[in-house]
């Protein structure tokens, strides 16, 4: 039997809301991952650290104020810095397509938006996490 | 016929029609075995008058203008005047959206509503490290006076009532408000508006808190007695459902839980000292607006007729004026796709007209590009002629409380205000409504309905259209509206500006005095008011509070 994931799921910046970063938590956990919620209003320093310090599979980030630019990229270079590039990162939020090429540069794997299905984010992180 | 005759023949065309239905349902199934509002109350495949049977028209439904206002709050509704054609507008500079402001004024709107940006509404500055890259992003960045200034420039403050989505430094927008308005020349007697101010619900809906609960009611009642004297026409607070709606509550869970954190309000400004039949006619709601057209038209009546009461009866408020639920209501946010955009504004007219029919004061509009970004003018513009094709062309606000009346309205009307009262009591046993939300409950009650309606949508027991039925391939849409990332550093650069050409020695002395103040527990609206005409920015006088009050920690 595969280990049992574990993800972080993660609201950097000022953004309030949560209704989806709670939604997808609670449906990772449904499909058996062990699941921590931070919370909102987290730097990415703080949510870096949590990362770390539970040893995360993957960390994912939800942003709906259009702060995902600067906030995203700054939590996979932290980790990176911390020499935790292994744990994958994904997002989801109000993102612009305009916006994704740049994102996946940066090192956020995937984005789910607006009318993704949790099956979906599910299926993405396992099949990732097992590679 | 006599009265017993009548319910004979009743039965007798009822057992005839249920025996119609059985061949009907054997030959062909209905759709669903069960059909239900998202409050989880019966649909029933037919309302009758059984279903009123308990309903007094003249004490639960009543008339219009009078207690207990089932049927809206004036007593010609929109024969009058049409509701207030307000939208929610604001981004990037104070510059951006003055201009914005004018367009929309131009184009007919009524009224103006204030969209800040996340630093803004959580009380830092534009040059704070957390504020980088949020500044102008969710609404108009805000730092002093002068950007106040800006962002009223050309309009006059006596002309145009203004809503203003601020809760946490409400205080500090609204004494900017009062400021600008001097400078004009208006009085603050003369000013009408709102200021959310509704802190309760950011803990467990909106996120935009700042200090705790008890220095938050202490401000907010702060600012009642304040403008009971000096602003009479101003709302000092819009209660709101809204963002416990979006958070994913049900239509009753939106109604309990606003109302419950109404009531502490009240209950907070009575234990002041405040006299309820003084304060509670400025007190104001502001609801969301949902896809399911008929039980959200009852939500509103419901909502109306169960405050009444609990003003009535558990404040003993006499005054008709403090018994009278006026709202602002807005279309779901969380109801727009990304999907088919185009597709929003018809969801946007179903919404918009339940909430004319529920008898709403003021109405804000989505925009068909809202789950991808910022609204452009054109869609703005679609949005605001959602409303005026409403009122001008449909009939609809031609004869006040047209649904009334209805089996199933009425019906549903009850249960909404049954299921409610419920909440509320359950509230009550738990203590109140901070302690339910320091114990989870509120949080947990909305997580549990958001969660089941996601499961509903993938498993397609809700259609989405365009979603998860009705797809198809699109190309990225075109022509979306995005913040200039220089727009951050413009400000910024203003905001020392600022700081350098004030008297930073009078804005020194007022920081020192609005800490005495607030250390004392004396009213803060006046030295908060002293602090910002010498154009102390939001963030100073925050940061002072911060340092008497603490900061709130999510549980």
């Amino acid at each position: 039997m595969a280990k049992r994931i574990k993800v972080l799921v993660g609201k950097p910046g000022l953004d309030g809301h949560d209704r989806g970063a709670r939604v997808v938590a609670r449906a990772l956990r449904d499909a058996g991952m062990e699941v921590i919620y931070t919370g909102i209003r987290q730097t990415p320093e703080q949510i870096v650290a949590t990362a770390i310090q539970e040893d995360v599979d993957a960390v994912g980030l939800s942003c709906l104020s259009g702060a995902h630019n600067n906030l995203f990229p700054k939590v996979v270079n932290l980790l990176r810095e911390k020499g935790a590039e292994d744990i994958l990162v994904f997002g989801g939020g109000i993102i612009p397509d305009g916006d994704i090429a740049g994102l996946k540069e940066a090192g956020i794997k995937e984005i789910f938006r607006p009318g993704s299905s949790t099956d979906e984010t599910i299926k993405f992180i396992t099949d990732q996490v097992n590679q | 016929m006599t009265c017993s005759e009548r319910k004979q023949a009743f039965q007798q065309r009822q057992q005839q029609w249920q025996e119609l239905v059985d061949k009907a349902c054997a030959r062909f199934p209905e759709r669903r075995e069960n059909f239900a509002t998202t409050s989880g109350i019966e649909m029933k495949r037919l309302f009758t008058p059984e279903d009123v049977e308990q309903v007094d028209y003249t004490e639960d439904i009543g008339f219009p203008g009078i207690y207990p206002f089932t049927r809206g709050v004036q007593p010609t509704m929109y024969r009058a005047r049409f509701w207030t054609m307000r939208q929610y507008a604001g981004f990037g500079s104070a510059e951006e959206t003055n201009k914005r402001y004018k367009y929309l004024l131009e184009n007919g709107q009524t009224g103006l509503s204030v969209a800040f940006d996340l630093p803004t509404q959580i009380g830092y500055d534009s040059d704070f490290e957390l504020s980088e890259g949020e500044v102008g992003k969710v609404g108009v960045a805000i730092d002093t006076l002068a950007d106040m200034e800006m962002l009223f420039d050309g309009i006059s403050l006596d002309k145009v009532s203004t809503s203003m989505t601020i809760n946490s430094p409400a205080a500090v927008l609204l004494a900017m408000y009062v400021a600008v308005a001097e400078k004009q020349g208006v009085a603050p007697a003369q000013l009408r508006g709102t200021i959310q101010n509704d802190v309760l619900k950011e803990y467990f809906a909106r996120g935009t808190y700042i200090f705790p609960p008890s220095p938050s009611m202490k401000i907010i009642t702060d600012i009642f007695a304040f403008c009971k004297d000096t602003l009479p026409n101003w709302n000092t607070i819009s209660i709101s459902g809204y963002h416990i709606r979006e958070a994913g509550s049900t239509a009753v869970q939106e109604v309990a839980f606003t109302l419950a954190d109404g009531l502490a309000y009240v209950d907070a400004a009575i234990k002041t000292g405040l006299d309820v039949d003084v304060f509670a006619k400025r007190l104001s709601f502001f609801f969301n607006v949902h896809n399911p057209f008929l039980e959200e038209v009852a939500k509103f009546r419901a909502a109306r007729r169960l405050w009444a009461w609990l003003m009535k009866e558990r404040f003993g408020a006499k005054k008709p004026a403090s018994m009278m639920m006026r709202f602002h209501t807005q279309t779901a946010g969380c109801s727009l796709t990304a999907q088919q955009p185009d597709n929003n504004v018809i969801r946007v007219t179903i919404q918009a007209l339940a909430a004319v029919l529920g008898g709403t004061n003021s109405l804000h509009t989505n925009s068909r590009d809202e789950a991808l970004c910022l609204p452009t003018e054109d869609s703005v513009r679609i949005a605001l002629r959602t409303q005026q094709v409403i009122a001008h062309e449909s009939g609809v606000a031609d004869s006040v409380d047209p649904l009334a009346g209805s089996y199933l309205i009425e019906s549903l009307t009850s249960k909404i205000e049954a299921q409610a009262l419920a909440y509320i009591k359950k509230i009550d046993d738990l203590g109140g409504v901070v302690k339910a939300i320091e114990a989870g409950y509120i949080q947990n009650e909305i997580g549990d309905s958001a969660y089941a309606y996601q499961k509903a949508v993938e498993a397609k027991e809700q259609i989405i259209v365009g979603v998860n039925k009705f797809t198809i391939e699109e190309a990225p849409p075109e022509n979306l509206l995005t913040v200039k990332a220089e727009m951050e550093q413009k400000q910024r650069q203003k905001l020392a500006q600022v700081k350098e050409s004030r008297d930073n020695e009078a804005v020194n002395k007022a920081l020192q005095q609005l800490k005495v103040v607030a250390e004392d527990g004396g009213n803060l609206m006046i030295p908060i008011l002293a602090a910002v005409k010498l154009y102390a920015s939001l963030g100073e006088v925050c940061g002072v509070l911060r340092q008497v009050f603490g900061e709130y920690q999510e549980q």
